[in-house]
């Protein structure tokens, strides 16, 4: 980051050419680019974590994403900031705030407008290393609250009224824009759970209770994320193509299909009977054979263990 | 430019040459051949400020006649100019508006009692407006005995508008609502109110009939509905009504009843189950409707309720959904009633496929709006939107032209498309909420995309950038954006370089607003006399130095320089610096954080 050094257009090297029309004497200019040097190797750290930040946005299932990672890749980035998130901003090598100033200081005085929920952010999985960035992305701090307590006692009414009224509703779409506390992480009454796919940043979520068996719900997601141009319509309206037996469950596929078990357990989905899947599941993710083989061994072991009914 | 601050001195010649020879213009008039009357009421005819500020340049007799007949005027950063200024050159104002903080302390980065206080404006207006009328204010500080000080001072007050104000409490809105005899207009918007209760409203006087405009959707409290329903029924003229969350759709419906002429109306929550009577009742109260062309509110709203709207769609111009986290098939089939809409606001929880309704549906649309709706970045990944939903917008809503969009990925071949479907932006503010993120298919900066839109829309006044940008991004808004007028950048950039480009270039820059990017002193003095021609500067998370931001104020005396200093600084970084032109000399009230240099 040679621009910075030599700011006046005074001497020292890597000048920035008429830079500036600032008429200052000699004095000044030498404490200035002092200042500089010392910036310049702050600067010149940027690059490699960009490249870095590149790396990452691209693939979010490779490498290291096998350690059961609670929270999902995008819990690395820049979250909404609520007032909770201020002390953990501190412990965090923050991404985005490549300065000698810990974003902390920062968090210490900003204002307290966001809601503050009680719930600590502490347990809900946000893997080390999360950045959280103050007031980002810029949405006003009164639409964060309304969106907030919105979404939680709509919840509460969702709830209410999937006992209440008719299924007119088509129950795989209901809304689902929740934001929920810690305890309600896990499925709630309506079966959902959410899907990952490994190289697709954005998950789904599927409502189990809208299956009856496996192949179901594997058409199912193979439309959501194979088929991602196409609009799904799950009234069944225009499928390109006829339903078949599903890739996903077939073992010759280049995806399988798994899911984390209650006990934080990553295993092959259609091993064990439907009824029992349901009990146990948490969420699923659609990860490539080659990294399920890795971990081949285990699975394996499971299966042979656990394998009672054939699917 | 707020309004125009001569730094020249006046020109005493006649810039129009008298052509009749039969002028009877003594020799020490050498100004105007009109007399000042004339001036006066053909000038009165001006609104906007532009050309006011225009007017007020050509000569004295121009500028006194400008000054005397202004009747509003408008404020863009309250630390800009003094009340003292203000009142002593226009004698005769009857509506203000006041901006106070900076942009960014909506999202947190300006710390509490930084400033903006509209006390002592309200002090010098009770003795030299005592006529004023109208008072809108953004951003400032505004205390319960500020709001007592105006109820009690202004005998024709009429108007009153607080967004993103803060220091109040509903108290405050009492004093105004007891003692405002002429108020046509309370539109309370997004503050950060200490809200104890809803008894304001019942504080009207029961003669009182003016009301036009009533907007309290931001107040959580209950508001006593018997008396909302009389001055509802008593305000013949109500043109505008926001109610908050508390209003039950039976509520609504009685509301409704009582006021088929409104324009403008704001919903409670919606989340009742609805007999067929009141489905029908609600249906037929909205089909009253006639002149309803903006819809709002819509706090948890099911698809039940929705078709009950379809009716009073027909004439809707604008349909706030911001709050109401629908899904795509629920907006389509709202929509498909919307032909006429002209603004839309919603949250992503419609998804591209929603978007795509909306360029199937909404011809004339000219503003979209699409918010998170929720936090992206928890646990749970929601779809949101993409490149694809914005594309189907620009292909079926040729008249686009302002656009807020925050998504989760973009690509640059998709923006080009967009601005050439609809070339005509003025406002573009793109959030690729992931900073710092790439083209999501060819792994390259959003340069290209920035770059098409500066190039393309050559109206653009206003623009928002994200995802991964390098220095080119801002060699193109410096070359390319001739109207800019503001711009938003954040996690951008690679060097000084990239903001010396935007400063030596776009002409028209009035507000510059930057966050953590590598801008440092040498970006920062680049082009400092470039600051007296700009509203203001922020500038924070960046590299600039305290020494540099004090060359820049040593330089540039007419510039206010402050350094928000946060504990824990180690009084080498500036961390946050606002710099902003002002006739009013450095802040007398400023805090101990805020280092004035």
């Amino acid at each position: 980051m040679d621009a910075t050094l030599g700011l006046l257009g005074g001497g020292g090297g890597g000048s920035v050419g008429g830079s500036s029309g600032a008429s200052t004497n000699e004095s000044t200019v030498s404490k200035v680019e002092q200042d500089f040097v010392a910036m310049s190797s702050e600067a010149s750290s940027y690059p490699p974590e960009a490249e870095l930040e590149l790396g990452l946005g691209l693939s979010l299932g490779s490498g290291g994403a096998m350690k059961a990672n609670k929270g999902c890749a995008w819990g690395e980035r820049g979250r909404i900031l609520t007032a909770k998130d201020f002390p953990s901003v501190v412990s965090h090598a923050s991404r985005f705030s490549d300065r000698a100033n810990p974003v902390a200081s920062v968090g210490a005085v900003s204002g307290t407008k966001r809601a503050a929920d009680s719930v600590s952010q502490e347990g809900t999985g946000s893997p080390p290393g999360a950045s959280q960035v103050v007031g980002w992305p810029p949405i006003r701090a009164y639409r964060m609250n309304s969106l907030v307590n919105q979404a939680k006692s709509q919840r509460a009414e969702e709830e209410k009224e999937i006992d209440e009224t008719d299924k007119s509703n088509d129950p795989s779409k209901k809304k689902i824009y929740t934001k929920t506390d810690t305890a309600a992480k896990e499925k709630g009454q309506l079966g959902f759970v959410k899907v990952n796919m490994d190289g697709v940043p954005i998950g789904r979520k599927v409502d189990l209770n809208a299956h009856s068996c496996y192949d179901s719900l594997a058409q199912m997601l193979e439309d959501m994320f194979f088929r991602s141009t196409t609009t799904v319509n799950s009234r069944g309206g225009e499928k390109e193509q006829v339903t078949q037996p599903s890739k996903l469950l077939d073992s010759s596929s280049e995806f399988v299909l798994t899911y984390e078990d209650k006990e934080g357990d990553w295993m092959l989905v259609g091993d064990v009977p439907w009824g029992m899947f349901l009990t146990s599941v948490k969420r699923l993710r659609i990860m490539r054979t080659s990294e399920a083989n890795g971990l081949g061994t285990r699975f394996q072991e499971r299966n042979e263990r656990q394998r009672s009914k054939p699917i | 430019m707020d309004f125009s601050l001569p730094t020249e001195p006046m020109n005493h010649k006649r810039k129009n040459p008298d052509p009749s020879p039969d002028s009877d213009e003594s020799t020490t008039q050498l100004s105007s051949p009109f007399p000042d009357e004339v001036l006066e009421r053909v000038l009165s005819l001006l609104n906007s400020r532009k050309d006011r500020n225009s007017v007020s340049l050509v000569c004295k007799d121009w500028y006194d006649a400008e000054r005397w007949s202004r009747t509003h005027v408008f404020i863009g950063n309250c630390y800009s100019v003094s009340p003292e200024i203000l009142t002593r050159r226009f004698p005769n104002i009857r509506s203000v508006t006041l901006k106070g903080k900076p942009r960014f302390s909506d999202f947190d980065l300006v710390p509490p009692k930084w400033g903006a206080y509209v006390h002592s404006w309200l002090l010098v207006f009770a003795t030299k407006y005592h006529f004023l009328e109208e008072l809108r204010l953004k951003r400032m500080t505004v205390s319960d005995e500020n709001l007592k000080l105006l109820a009690l001072s202004f005998p024709n007050f009429k108007a009153l508008s607080l967004l993103s104000c803060d220091g109040f409490s509903t108290d405050g809105l009492a004093s105004i609502t007891t003692h405002c005899k002429n108020l046509t207009e309370l539109d309370i918007q997004e503050n950060d109110i200490d809200d104890k209760s809803g008894k304001w409203l019942s504080c009207f006087p029961e003669n009182f009939m003016s009301l036009e405009v009533l907007n309290f959707a931001n107040l959580n409290s209950d508001v006593n509905f018997e008396a909302l329903e009389r001055l509802v029924s008593r305000c013949k003229s109500l043109k505008v009504l926001k109610v908050n969350e508390n209003m039950t759709l039976e509520q609504l419906h009685r509301l409704l009843v009582l006021a088929p002429h409104l324009r403008e109306l704001g919903t409670g929550s919606l989340l009742q189950e609805l007999t067929p009577r009141q489905h029908s009742e609600l249906k037929s109260a909205f089909n009253n409707c006639k002149n309803l062309n903006m819809l709002s509110g819509f706090y948890e709203v099911t698809s039940i309720f929705l078709p009950v709207l379809y009716p009073a769609c027909t004439s809707l111009t604008f349909l706030n959904l911001s709050y109401a986290a629908l899904r795509s098939d629920e907006l389509s089939n709202l929509l498909v009633h919307c032909p006429l809409l002209q603004r839309l606001w919603v949250l992503d929880s419609v998804e591209d496929e929603g978007l795509e309704a909306v360029g199937s549906n909404c011809p004339l649309l000219e503003e979209l709006r699409v918010f998170p709706a929720s936090d992206p970045f928890e646990d749970e990944i929601l779809h949101g939107v993409t490149e694809a939903g914005f594309l189907a917008v620009s292909y079926g809503c040729k008249k686009l032209h302002y656009v807020l969009y925050f998504c989760r990925q973009m690509t640059n071949a998709a923006v080009a498309t967009i601005v050439q479907n609809c070339p005509d932006f003025t406002h573009f503010r793109l959030c690729i909420m992931n900073p710092r993120q790439p083209d999501y298919q060819t792994n390259e900066p959003m340069d290209e995309a920035f770059g098409a839109v500066v190039k393309t829309c050559t109206k653009l006044r206003r623009l928002a950038v994200s995802g991964l940008l390098t220095d080119l991004t801002f060699e193109y808004i410096g070359k390319y954006a001739n109207n800019l007028e503001t711009l938003s950048v954040a996690f951008a950039g690679s060097s000084d370089r990239g903001m010396e480009c935007v400063l030596k270039g776009c002409p028209k820059l009035r507000k510059l607003e930057i966050r953590d990017c590598p801008f440092g002193n040498a970006a920062l003095l680049s082009s400092f006399r470039k600051y007296e021609s700009m509203r203001s500067l922020w500038m924070s998370g960046c590299k600039v130095t305290m020494d540099g931001c004090r060359l820049l104020a040593q330089e540039m005396p007419r510039l206010n320089v402050e350094v928000i200093r946060e504990c824990g600084n180690d009084g080498f970084q500036a961390d946050k610096l606002y710099v902003y032109r002002s006739v009013a000399g450095p802040r007398k009230d400023a805090p101990s954080f805020v280092l004035t240099l």
